[in-house]
């Protein structure tokens, strides 16, 4: 058999397969790998009403997540947080970001639709090069044990710098809060697989914090509205030296 | 000791609620009365700290390395509710109920941070001081004021998301020694130190110095600070120049703790070196050519927070003591040249220095406190100022880093002379207005006389108890304790 993979192969025998991961790890890095399409996909829109709905569907990926590790782990306290989770990210903060932008037909005049500084295509390219920066530089750092799953681990260093290029990229108040709301994403999902078993107090206070971070990117937002009458950052260059 | 810990707790955040309600004068007597006393309470917490570290009811700690700080954010809450009590008369209604909401919550958060035994508390204290902040920065409602906040709320919540993750990386790493049920509680992380894993240990650090070195204004993420200083209410200024940047470099030390006890203290110390190398330069650069006053002042808080990174980079226990020290001093001269520079900017109602003349005659106590306070912030002696960065400079030298000690001198120096400069032009050069002289309020005056008083107790003679707390605390850093 060896001799005929060896033919087969050439001269160096194929090594045999890995073990194959448990429901938890493959459902991790599975939901891992589409929370980063949603990252590039937010990157790519040019509405912000369609980077706030990836936004949300990203978020239910992090409370669907939440709840694989629940049950895999018998970890009941992650039920409740998937719960506020999702109350928070999937519904609260975009609709709270879906009333900053008002109807869908004034996007356009509130500076807001395609405002890169980058064309979307070397945006996309950037990012790409940083996710695999990101993605090979967590990869090789050997943080992993027997329940974490590295790969899942290593996307969520590559979707941090995807959403610092959002943040970078997009010249509107609102697509730059939506990075940084995605980057918060990114941070969940290292949190989970890193640190799932942190006690319920700690993990709520952190969604807390959050909620208050919402609360002032928004009275921000409704502030640059209502001064600038748009919510392009393309004013913002009085401050500088 | 656990009275006084709930009561420096609970009393900024009452205070805040009650002048919401209030009228502005009696806001503006509550939020005073309420400085005084957590700075008080913070004095009498200090026996206590030196006497050994406790934690109370799980989450909360005090030891002498977080009454170093408590110490400056207390004195400085006290000395700016009296200053904003002059700056703000006039100023009534919702602007002055929103300030002083905004002001003591601000205060609440800072003074919380380093009451926290958790790193995951202590980033969310940390976090909520970035959200309240930010809404300061942006009372004003001027242009400038919306750009400055927006830039700080977005970059020092993207540099705390990267804190956040540093906070999860130690978590990581105490689990796999302390069990995944540990609160990332400092003293065991400290205490099971050698025995955490090596590189989450080490990529925690690294992200905790970016992350929260966003908010101390470590170049190059720094971006935000000149902004956010130059444009909000002067008091506000003040506190995030004296009280925030100190309160998030504690967040820094705590995790250098922890690195210490992990890696060695080789590459922390290098880390910090690196950061705070790069701060001086580009400080000491910058305030060269500065026409905003308040933009200077947010450049020279840039150097001084450079100083206190290369000043643990040292690692000596004179050194370390230099550094604590500089924390408190700084927190009495940063505050006290703001507040001069806040007299200024109503006064001539710019904050363009080319606008400001004569100063010494136009403001007869404010003119010449602002000097000796640029003096003192230059580390003129006998300011505390002077004492500390000799110390760092003797821990740099006895330590047998002579480079850097040197190009500390040299960069300190120069930002010296920057300053100096600036300073002595606004108030030497003849002015052409037809300003009369006077002052335009005592409020403004008195807090700027006790920190002068404060620099130069610290620079002659600290106090017994307080050189005390400063030992021990460097102790804490050196891991003695």
């Amino acid at each position: 058999m060896n001799a005929a993979l060896l033919a087969l192969g050439g001269a160096t025998p194929l090594r045999p397969p890995g073990p194959v991961p448990g429901v938890y790890q493959g459902a991790a890095d599975v939901i891992a790998a589409l929370m980063l399409l949603l990252e590039f996909g937010m990157l790519r829109q040019a509405l912000v009403r369609d980077q706030v709905r990836l936004y949300a569907a990203q978020s239910a990926m992090i409370s669907i997540l939440a709840i694989v590790i629940a049950a895999d782990r018998n970890l009941p306290d992650l039920y409740a947080l998937a719960a506020l989770s999702a109350a928070l990210k999937v519904f609260a903060v975009p609709l709270v970001l879906r009333r900053l932008l008002g109807p869908p037909a004034v996007e356009e005049t509130r500076g807001v639709a395609g405002s890169y500084t980058l064309s979307p295509a070397s945006a996309v390219l950037a990012s790409i090069v940083l996710a695999a920066f990101g993605f090979f530089c967590f990869g090789s750092l050997g943080v992993h044990s027997g329940e974490a799953p590295a790969l899942a681990l290593s996307i969520a260093g590559a979707m941090v710098f995807v959403a610092f290029v959002l943040m970078i990229v997009r010249r509107d108040v609102a697509s730059q809060a939506i990075g940084f709301f995605s980057l918060e994403n990114a941070i969940s999902l290292a949190s989970l697989v890193l640190a799932a078993e942190l006690p319920l107090l700690l993990e709520t206070a952190f969604l807390f914090d959050l909620l208050l971070a919402v609360v002032v990117f928004g009275m921000l937002i409704r502030a640059h509205h209502a001064r600038a009458e748009s919510l392009s950052t393309a004013d913002l260059t009085r401050l500088r030296g | 000791m656990l009275g006084l810990i709930l009561a420096i707790l609970i009393l900024p955040l009452a205070v805040a609620i009650a002048s919401f309600l209030a009228p502005a004068r009696v806001a503006a007597g509550i939020t005073v009365a309420s400085g005084i006393a957590c700075f008080g309470l913070v004095l009498a917490l200090i026996p206590h700290a030196t006497a050994g570290a406790t934690t109370y009811l799980s989450y909360l700690r005090a030891d002498p390395l977080s009454c170093v700080f408590l110490l400056a954010i207390a004195f400085l809450y006290a000395a700016v509710a009296v200053y904003a009590a002059g700056y703000l008369k006039g100023r009534t209604g919702r602007y002055a109920r929103r300030f002083y909401l905004g002001f003591n919550v601000f205060a609440w958060a800072m003074l919380a941070a380093p009451l926290m035994s958790s790193l995951a508390l202590l980033w969310i204290a940390i976090e909520i001081t970035t959200v309240v902040s930010a809404l300061l920065v942006a009372i004003e409602d001027t242009d400038g004021a919306a750009e400055a906040s927006w830039k700080y709320v977005l970059i020092a919540s993207a540099g705390l998301g990267l804190g956040l993750l540093a906070t999860i990386f130690i978590y990581y790493a105490g689990a796999q020694v302390l069990g995944a049920h540990s609160n990332l509680a400092l003293q065991p992380l400290i205490s099971a130190g050698s025995r955490l894993p090596k590189t989450p240990v080490r990529l925690a650090f690294l992200l905790a110095v970016l992350g929260y070195g966003t908010k101390v204004g470590l170049v190059p993420v720094h971006t935000w600070l000149p902004d956010a200083h130059s444009e909000a209410p002067t008091p506000v200024s003040a506190m995030l120049s004296g009280a925030l940047l100190a309160t998030s470099f504690y967040a820094i030390l705590r995790f250098y703790q922890v690195a210490a006890a992990t890696l060695g203290s080789g590459f922390p110390r290098g880390t910090l070196l690196v950061f705070g190398i790069a701060s001086l330069l580009l400080a000491s650069l910058y305030v060269f050519g500065q026409r905003d006053v308040k933009r200077l002042l947010a450049y020279s808080s840039v150097e001084h927070m450079g100083i206190l990174a290369i000043g643990v980079s040292f690692g000596a226990p004179i050194a370390l003591a230099g550094v604590l020290l500089h924390v408190v001093a700084h927190a009495a001269a940063k505050g006290n040249a703001f507040m001069g520079a806040g007299v200024f900017t109503v006064k001539y109602r710019t904050k363009q220095m080319s606008a400001m003349r004569d100063g010494l005659r136009l403001l007869p106590w404010s003119g010449p406190l602002f000097l000796l306070s640029v003096l003192a912030l230059s580390a003129f002696p006998p300011s505390g100022i002077f004492r500390s960065e000799f110390e760092i400079v003797a821990g740099g030298l006895g330590s047998g880093d002579y480079a850097a000690a040197a190009v500390l001198v040299v960069l300190v120096t120069i930002a010296f002379f920057g300053l100096v400069t600036s300073a002595t032009s606004i108030l030497l050069a003849p002015a052409s207005g037809v300003l009369t002289a006077g002052e335009p309020s005592a409020w403004m005056v008195v807090p700027v006389l006790a920190g002068l008083a404060v620099l130069v107790l610290l620079g002659v003679h600290p106090p017994g108890e307080l050189a005390n707390l400063i030992t021990q605390a460097a102790a804490q850093l050196r891991g003695a304790s």
